[in-house]
């Protein structure tokens, strides 16, 4: 089965959850995109760590001002109502519960809710960032990700087996077959695609997928 | 009182080596190119400051700011969250040989450890890190029913960092994002040395606009026209 969702349709369905008026950060890289995909009506506050609040969209190609950038050290633009600040304010905002959602890539998920996303192991230079600080204090820690590595092997699983960025804190999960929430330890399926069975989908996935109602259809416009 | 200091290379004439230095910054954003480049200069005077420890979200970019200093081997560690970027070579050549030691820290953890040795705190817990390989050795304790690391207060000998304007009490103001770690790292360093692209009479900053008071600042100096590192790493400019 070839059939799966563009990252640009997971950043689709990712953004349809997030509320008007939300504080939101976005990962560098793919989650990125959630912010291109905000429903009509609603507009949420973009964080991102180096001290922004209320950013929008990158400028003009020679209209870049590099005192002005995001997390990925990209060039961005401000909106009506943005604030500067220093760095231990901006985690403490991360850290101190104010974001309602922080949207993060992903190398593994298990079902208890841990993240592996800042190191595929101890070859090369390590690098953490902000990884290890945004998982916590979000109210939504949800994480965006192909359902499968690019070897065919489940990102979703038991237990991660790649070095932790986090212990418990993942609350959702946007792939590119479904929508799972983890909840007591469990991943629970709440959307798949549905020109796929139940049956592959579990068997594309690294642990038990448990049901808990409705599994409704996975619906996202061509991108 | 006056912390002004007539020129950029006396700024500096005082970091000794084995010092550590905070330099402020983000990527480009806030880095003092001025005052790194007057470090190089000195250095390769003299042969001095050496075997630094220098502590900066990253590690350099390119071969222009901190990645010149690691370049002419004056840094012996870097304490950082983040060491890559656009051009990692200066920092990346020197680990992989064993040249340079890293201490990696999350960014938030680096950013609330400098504001704590400023404050004052000598260790303070964090969610951050819990059950990671970076947290390994440290202390953790619960409280209401989660469990947190514990973390120690960063201080340095030297803060170098970047402001809009200044004055001559030390009362700065930045630009835009610039600000990042500066506002913490003058807070905890014993010698804090600003760049600031617009010094002013006193008086001459609203003290409701003030965002660094000059109690955390020891020197000022005006560099008018300063670098911005993200247009030197992009216009692949080498400082030898």
């Amino acid at each position: 089965m070839n059939i799966k969702l563009s990252n640009a349709q997971i950043a689709w369905r990712a953004a349809q959850d997030i509320a008007d008026g939300a504080y939101v950060n976005l990962g560098i890289g793919f989650p990125e995109m959630v912010a291109k995909f905000q429903p009509a009506g609603r507009a949420a506050v973009f964080h991102t760590e180096n001290g922004v609040l209320g950013f929008g969209e990158a400028p003009p190609e020679g209209q870049e001002d590099w005192d002005l950038i995001n997390a990925g050290k990209k060039a961005i633009t401000l909106k009506p109502g943005a604030s500067f600040f220093h760095h231990a304010d901006s985690f403490a905002m991360v850290r101190g519960g104010h974001l309602d959602v922080a949207i993060l890539g992903a190398f593994q998920v298990a079902e208890t809710g841990d993240l592996a996303n800042w190191s595929t192991g101890p070859k090369g230079v390590p690098a953490v960032g902000g990884a290890m600080d945004l998982v916590h204090g979000a109210k939504h820690v949800a994480v965006v990700i192909d359902h499968l590595t690019k070897d065919g092997k489940p990102k979703l699983v038991q237990r991660c087996t790649m070095p932790l960025t986090g212990v418990g804190c993942v609350t959702r999960v946007y792939t590119s077959l479904a929508v799972v929430d983890i909840e007591g330890g469990r991943f629970v399926l709440r959307e798949k695609l549905p020109a796929i069975s139940l049956v592959a989908l579990q068997s594309m996935t690294g642990a038990q997928l448990h049901q808990d109602g409705v599994i409704a259809d996975l619906l996202v416009p061509d991108l | 009182m006056d912390k002004r200091v007539a020129s950029i290379a006396e700024a500096v004439a005082g970091i000794p080596d084995g010092a550590t230095v905070m330099i402020g910054g983000f990527g480009g954003s806030g880095a003092p190119v001025e005052l790194i480049h007057a470090l190089v200069d000195r250095f390769v005077a003299t042969g001095s400051p050496k075997d630094l420890t220098i502590v900066n979200n990253n590690a350099g970019n390119g071969r222009v700011g901190i990645a010149a200093l690691i370049d002419h081997g004056m840094v012996r560690k870097m304490v950082c969250s983040f060491p890559r970027s656009s051009d990692p070579r200066a920092f990346t050549e020197k680990y992989l040989a064993g040249e340079i030691e890293l201490e990696l820290v999350p960014q938030g953890t680096l950013a609330e450890r400098i504001r704590a040795g400023g404050a004052g705190i000598p260790a303070f817990y964090t969610p951050t890190s819990f059950g990671t390989e970076l947290a390994r050795g440290k202390p953790v304790a619960e409280f209401e029913g989660r469990s947190y690391v514990q973390e120690r207060w960063l201080k340095g000998d030297y803060a170098l960092i970047k402001a809009e304007i200044g004055d001559p009490h030390g009362n700065l103001a930045y630009r835009m994002a610039a600000r990042n770690f500066a506002p913490l790292m003058a807070m905890a360093a014993a010698h804090t040395v600003v760049q600031v692209t617009r010094l002013v009479p006193l008086g001459g900053i609203e003290p409701e606009a003030v965002v660094t008071p000059g109690i955390f600042v020891d020197a000022v100096v005006e560099a008018s026209r300063p670098e911005q590192e993200e247009a030197l790493v992009r216009a692949g400019t080498h400082y030898a």
